[in-house]
């Protein structure tokens, strides 16, 4: 294509593409906007509109001072939670799901083929399919409303997702260096740890912002299965919107929006590149 | 003593049957090549060899003991692949020593091992360097090495040179032949190049379909092939081979091929009377000034007509009629022969092979 031909066609599909990242943004924005506005002043002129003075304060208030139901600790203690369950399960489900994509994609053993589509098959079920199992997992185990039981899911439900992403980047490794490597005597984790390991990071780097952004964004298992100071914030959130009894806090809900969509954001900004780079990225080149 | 001892071994791939009863005795510091063509099942034997795959029925022994259920690591052998295999994100260091890591060798005995390869090989240089950072041949060279740290009971190459361009090729043929007799040790190399096969080896087993043709040293091979399909594999250009009729003669037994008349070894008496397949080498028809013995009734002359020329710069390669069948000789290139020409020529037939035209195998 050349540069600098500005056609009708182009400019068609310049307004085309300019719509559609508008129609994504728009939301975004009246959010970030209204996180800056004060609440009488969302409240006297509309939901939509520049700030007039800027309320930096409401994220202050968002942060530790807002109540939700009876607590007035702001989402700080939910963030925790989220950081809490999305961290540990976002590792353990990676490495699990590297282990098992190494498992299926380049050792023989009966039944490989089985258990690799048992595991994969967790992609298409539907989430609310899966809540009535996980009631009475957590019910068995006593997880029912702590961080743990959320780890657990979450590492489990992952797990279809990382070892699918693993295994179609480790089946290129070719089955020669593996023979190499047991001629030498290395043994499975050996194998694992010196030669696939290493070759790993642009697939667990994609595998990785996959699990944080999901994990982090899931809201389902969130509000199902933890109440109260046991929420991470997607739930949260809701509370917050819900609870409000006298004037309507846009304000400083909006701020709390933005500091809870913080974290994926940031991974969006600074993994964004390894992620598309990642996953069209080959094990061995 | 024999290093290795492959008995009674088949392999099948769910109903595909790769290899059939194959039997094979090697000793104590041969090296045996096993060529074929490809898909013929010598990789998969090799793996057999090393432990890698398992086969369907049959025993391995390696210096008098079956491994049968022995891991690969603990067979006591080196493997050389085609791929080189080295570990992409190990130094060159790294690839030669990590076997010795993993059987927990001393760091000082390791480093002295990685030297005397290193030297042996002349890649000392390259030590500190990752794979991708190596031309095609390096990377041989620190396969071999990795392979050559070890000193194992049994060497398995699988086409070790068939990545590399045509010079290094002959290069490294040289060097392995070299290495063997330095080092003396058993190896078991897998080609489908028939030159390779040739000068490496001291015995050649032919596979064609999972049925090992011929085990015998490169000479027999050569000359004496075991059937047709040896016969037309080993050599290049390939052996001609042409429909004869074998009659009694006045001094002898002699295959009629058209109007030309070769005399064959007395042993194919039985056969006159029947049809044969005849063959005969391309270097054994040549200009008729070549003198190729002194042994009377062995060389016959005649005149053909030459049909195509290819002149290949050390001798020339000519395509004629020999009793209307379509041969190859191997001349002088001072010769100017033309396509259309008619010229004398002089057949050695010492070395002809006479083959049973049903089933391919050899008669004399
Ligand atoms: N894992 C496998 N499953 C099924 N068939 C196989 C398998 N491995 C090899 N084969 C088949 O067995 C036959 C022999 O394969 P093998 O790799 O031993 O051939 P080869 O002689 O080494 O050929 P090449 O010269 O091309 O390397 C081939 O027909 C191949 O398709
Ligand atoms: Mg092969």
């Amino acid at each position: 294509m050349h540069r600098g031909a500005f056609t009708p066609g182009r400019a068609f599909v310049y307004a085309v593409v300019c719509l559609i990242a508008a129609a994504y943004l728009l939301p975004f924005a009246v959010v970030a906007l209204n996180s800056l506005r004060t609440a009488e002043e969302i409240a006297q002129t509309s939901m939509i509109g520049w700030p007039q003075s800027w309320a930096f304060g409401n994220y202050a208030i968002a942060w530790d001072k807002f109540c939700v139901a009876q607590t007035c600790s702001g989402i700080q203690p939910y963030m925790a939670n989220s950081a809490l369950v999305t961290i540990p399960a976002t590792i353990i489900s990676t490495l699990l799901g590297a282990v098992a994509g190494y498992a299926v994609s380049l050792w023989r053993f009966p039944g490989d083929r089985w258990i690799y589509g048992i595991i994969t098959i967790g992609i298409f079920l539907p989430q609310q399919m899966r809540l009535l199992p996980w009631t009475i997992v957590l019910r068995e185990t006593a997880l029912t409303n702590t961080l743990t039981g959320l780890v657990l899911i979450h590492t489990i439900q992952g797990l279809s997702f990382t070892t699918l992403f693993c295994r179609n980047y480790y089946v290129a490794i070719p089955q020669e260096l593996m023979r190499a490597a047991r001629i030498d005597g290395a043994g499975f984790f050996r194998i694992f740890w010196r030669i696939v390991l290493p070759l790993s990071p642009p697939i667990l780097i994609v595998t990785v912002i996959w699990q944080f952004t999901h994990i982090w964004n899931e809201f389902l298992y969130g509000v199902t299965f933890t109440t109260g100071q046991q929420q991470p914030v997607t739930a949260a959130l809701i509370s917050l919107t819900a609870a409000v009894a006298d004037v309507p806090q846009h304000g400083v809900q909006s701020a709390a929006v933005m500091i809870a969509a913080l974290p994926t954001l940031l991974v969006y900004l600074f993994g964004g590149r390894y992620f598309v780079r990642g996953l069209t990225a080959g094990a061995v080149k | 003593m024999s290093a290795l001892t492959i008995r009674d071994v088949s392999k099948k791939f769910g109903a595909t049957e790769v290899l059939k009863d194959i039997n094979l005795e090697i000793g104590s510091g041969e090296f045996t090549v096993l060529v074929g063509p490809s898909g013929c099942g010598k990789s998969t034997l090799l793996n057999i060899i090393a432990g890698l795959e398992r086969q369907s029925a049959g025993t391995i022994r390696i210096a008098d003991r079956v491994v049968n259920d022995v891991a690969p690591k603990d067979r006591d052998i080196a493997m050389v692949f085609q791929s080189y295999a080295l570990y992409p994100s190990m130094t060159v260091r790294q690839n030669i020593t990590f076997g010795m890591e993993c059987r927990n060798v001393p760091r000082p005995q390791r480093d002295e091992a990685v030297a005397r390869v290193a030297r042996l090989l002349q890649i000392e240089a390259l030590l500190e360097r990752k794979p991708a950072q190596l031309s095609g041949g390096q990377r041989q060279r620190v396969a071999m090495g990795r392979a050559l740290v070890r000193d194992p009971l049994l060497f398995l190459f699988d086409e070790p040179l068939s990545n590399l361009d045509a010079q290094l090729r002959v290069e490294m043929r040289m060097e392995i032949k070299q290495l063997h007799q330095r080092l003396g040790s058993t190896m078991v190399y897998v080609t489908h190049d028939q030159i390779e096969a040739m000068t490496l080896a001291t015995r050649i087993a032919v596979m064609r379909q999972g049925v090992v043709q011929q085990f015998a040293d490169p000479e027999t091979v050569y000359n004496r092939p075991a059937n047709l399909f040896v016969a037309r594999f080993m050599g290049a250009p390939p052996m001609n081979t042409l429909p004869a009729r074998l009659e009694a003669a006045p001094d002898g037994t002699v295959a009629v091929i058209g109007d030309v008349r070769l005399p064959v070894p007395a042993e194919a008496g039985r056969w006159i009377g029947r049809e044969v397949v005849l063959g005969i080498r391309p270097e054994c028809i040549a200009e008729s000034t070549r003198h190729f013995t002194d042994t009377p009734g062995a060389v016959i002359t005649m005149t053909a007509p030459v049909e195509m020329v290819e002149p290949t710069g050390a001798e020339t390669i000519v395509v004629l009629r020999l009793g209307n069948e379509r041969v190859l000789g191997r001349v002088s290139p001072d010769l100017r022969h033309r396509p259309g020409d008619t010229a004398p020529f002089t057949v050695d037939t010492r070395k002809v092979s006479l083959f049973d035209p049903t089933t391919g195998d050899r008669v004399v």
